[in-house]
């Protein structure tokens, strides 16, 4: 949603929105109703209820009150809620986002948001926050809080068309959705909410979270708990946007995306961290860690999609559905290491990018632009941080930050792209000498062992903990002047089939137990 | 695997003791400009001292991205050549995701990138011409020279099982008597075993064995089984 918005566009749109009738301070039945009951469940820590009114009834008075009008000022609910100021707060947040999504914020709002973000986060900071507040809720708030950031460092980016006015307001303001506030916010709510200590310890069995959801069934709060572990994946996301992927992949370290947890428990949650984990992957050039996490989560959405249908977020899923078999593509056409994926994902991405993938594999221009595109159309929207220099001549610089990334990914394929030929002849032979390989690929000798070399380099990743991890699907090695290919067997996991088997076992055995024969 | 390293190559060496106080005020203050000053002397630092961090450097960068008008291209270059040295690590890369294109057209930055791109495509013959004529950079952080021939003998030694003596010789840039002299040395340390029986020219060397060049070393991963995996059926054994 990035707004391309002047000033003088955005005083006629709020003229028009006058024109159509929108006041502020009307606040029609249903909406107090909306408040009044929301307000209730949330005193009375009822999750189920609040979680149907905020996926449920809010869409619905949206879509039939305000598709094109934002909703009423939180003044004018305020007195139907004992103008309590959590709630208020809350109120503004959705207010905030319904406008983000279906209007064109404007520079005061913006700034107007980020206040409310700042009183929001600081009361749950530092205040004793005692409420409950579903998983998809808690979740919306990082993600919309890292969407608006990006949004805004968007905007003001693009300084061409500024007026004085808002030149003027950005001078102002200038701490809003500034870098190292964002960054700080999650950062504190990683950190106050404890909550790399309570999965800790949750390994040692000394405490429930995964288990329970995040929700607190002893009286206490999720909130806090809850935010600061979406925080985590929301600094995954800005630390990509900023193209610091080892960073970002550290902040996500506490959560093991091997297993199903918290992350999982929000479709958003869980799609936004695997993109952003694989994306950041694929950058490290760790392609067998992206592909993995790829193939899991575009099998999962494919048998899942259709109980999304309903969902606000479902355009969004299917658009990072897409977004993510081009990221795959990316990564199977630099490391092709088919086995990983499993047929239906396969399937699917044959359907989408087999032609492309092929024509990918080639070693011209027209591959090199393949590679271009569909790293334009998956990657995340790059921002620069730092904000405008004023006193120079005001120019775009939106674009900056994609256009590098895009540069630099791109160097990565060029170095790569005689790997490929050289796969291909890998395939049909078990042995050959350099000479004869050299006058295949039509390269001279020393030129050919750079090649070999290159290969062995570029599919030998270093993981984590600095091992030397082999990412090839063929490999080889050289005798002197001879290459030896290695055949390659896919090792059989046969442990956790066994251990799936013996789970399955016991519950079929634990069901005839209960059976009583008469 | 380890890479093989000759003992008289000398590798970074981890973070010292004396710069646990960095480490740790990177870790308490991500994003805190206050601390950019400690991160500059620190790069400086890692260099006189021949230590390397690489999550402090990308704070450091970090805190240049944010606030542009702070950056010091020298420290910036400091960072690349370490960078450069951590190879096969992709940190150069890293690095290079930060720093905006603008300060990339600089002289220094576009000579390293150049170096880079060789190192990258194990165009050895061509990086050390490279790095010959621009000293100047390189050569104001010590132990470039013996990180970059590491490295080479990583990348030989996952390609290899005996190596043609001239290939070596171009890799990792020492000739002549020099390179006896090393392969001696590597011989009596490092297991290297020289191939007899035929002229100098022709000499082959066999690298250490390792899991990459010698595939039938490489262990059956398929049947370790993380322990995690095996609670599930704690219950179910209990």
């Amino acid at each position: 949603m990035e707004s391309t918005y002047d000033y003088d566009d955005t005083v006629k749109h709020q003229q028009q929105q006058t024109d159509l009738g929108y006041d502020p301070n009307f606040v029609p039945d249903s909406v107090k109703s909306f408040v009044v009951h929301l307000y209730r469940h949330i005193r009375e820590k009822n999750v189920y209820e609040i979680h149907q009114m905020y996926e449920g009834s809010f869409q619905t008075l949206s879509d039939r009150m305000f598709k094109e009008s934002p909703w009423p000022s939180v003044d004018a609910i305020s007195q139907y809620v004992d103008q309590d100021h959590v709630f208020c707060l809350l109120y503004r947040e959705m207010w905030f986002r319904h406008l983000y999504a279906r209007l064109s914020p404007t520079l005061k709002q913006r700034i107007d948001s980020w206040d409310n973000y700042c009183s929001l986060f600081s009361v749950v900071l530092h205040g004793v926050v005692n409420m409950q507040l579903p998983n998809q809720w808690l979740w919306d708030m990082v993600d919309e809080f890292v969407y608006q950031f990006q949004s805004f460092c968007q905007y003001r980016a693009k300084m061409k068309n500024k007026t004085e006015q808002e030149i003027a307001l950005l001078k102002q303001f200038d701490q809003a959705w500034n870098v190292y506030g964002v960054l700080n916010f999650l950062q504190a709510l990683v950190e106050k909410s404890q909550i790399i200590q309570i999965l800790d310890q949750e390994k040692e069995g000394l405490e429930q979270f995964t288990a329970t959801d995040g929700y607190d069934y002893n009286g206490g709060s999720n909130v806090l708990k809850v935010l600061g572990y979406f925080s985590m994946v929301g600094l995954l996301r800005v630390h990509c946007l900023l193209g610091d992927y080892q960073t970002g992949l550290k902040c996500l370290l506490p959560i093991d995306i091997s297993q199903q947890g918290v992350y999982t428990s929000v479709i958003g949650s869980h799609i936004t961290t695997i993109y952003h984990y694989g994306f950041a992957n694929l950058m490290l050039r760790r392609y067998t860690d992206a592909i993995r996490e790829f193939n899991k989560i575009l099998l999962y959405i494919y048998k899942t999609k259709q109980y999304h249908q309903k969902s606000p977020q479902y355009e969004q899923i299917l658009k990072k559905n897409e977004q993510m078999y081009a990221l795959l593509a990316l990564c199977l056409s630099l490391c092709p290491q088919v086995k990983l994926v499993e047929e239906t994902v396969n399937s699917q991405l044959r359907e989408k990018y087999g032609e492309k993938m092929i024509r990918m594999q080639r070693h011209d221009e027209e591959a090199f632009a393949l590679y271009d595109e569909l790293f334009s159309y998956a990657c995340p929207k790059f921002i620069t941080p730092s904000p405008p220099i004023l006193e120079e001549p005001l120019v775009n610089y939106n674009q900056d930050a994609y256009r590098l990334q895009l540069k630099l990914f791109l160097y990565e394929v060029k170095q790569q792209q005689s790997l490929a030929g050289v796969r291909t002849f890998l395939k049909v032979y078990s042995t050959i000498s350099v000479g004869k390989l050299a006058t295949y690929m039509e390269v001279d000798e020393p030129t050919l062992r750079t090649i070999l070399m290159t290969y062995k380099h570029k599919t030998h990743a270093i993981d984590p903990d600095g091992k030397v991890i082999s990412t090839a699907d063929v490999d080889f090695f050289l005798d002197d002047d001879m290459i030896r290919v290695i055949e390659s067997k896919p090792a059989k996991q046969y442990g956790d089939y066994f251990l799936r088997q013996i789970v399955k076992l016991e519950g079929v055995m634990t069901d005839m137990d209960r059976i009583r024969l008469e | 695997m380890v890479r093989e390293q000759p003992q008289q190559q000398q590798q970074q060496q981890p973070v010292s003791q004396m710069s646990y106080t960095v480490e740790q005020l990177v870790a308490l203050n991500p994003y805190n400009p206050d601390i950019l000053p400690d991160l500059e002397n620190y790069v400086n630092e890692q260099v006189s001292s021949q230590t390397y961090s690489l999550d402090a450097n990308l704070c450091l960068l970090r805190l240049y991205q944010f606030e542009p008008e702070r950056m010091s291209t020298q420290i910036v270059a400091h960072i690349l050549v370490k960078a450069l040295m951590a190879m096969p690590a992709p940190d150069f890369s890293l690095c290079l995701f930060l720093i905006p294109e603008r300060v990339q057209m600089e002289e220094q930055f576009k000579t390293l990138i150049v170096l880079s791109h060789y190192l990258e495509t194990a165009r050895f013959r061509q990086f050390w011409d490279e790095a010959a004529k621009s000293r100047h950079i390189v050569e104001v952080v010590p132990g470039f020279e013996q990180a970059i021939q590491a490295y080479a003998i990583h990348v030989l030694s996952l390609t290899y099982q005996k190596v043609p003596r001239p290939v070596l010789a171009e890799a990792i840039n020492i000739e002549g008597l020099s390179l006896d002299k090393f392969l001696e040395h590597q011989v009596a340390n490092s297991g290297w075993i020289l191939e007899k029986g035929q002229g100098r020219a022709h000499q082959l060397i066999i690298l250490p064995r390792n899991e990459f060049n010698h595939p039938e070393l490489k262990k059956g991963t398929g049947e370790s089984v993380p322990l995690q995996h095996i609670t599930r059926i704690f219950p179910i054994l209990g």
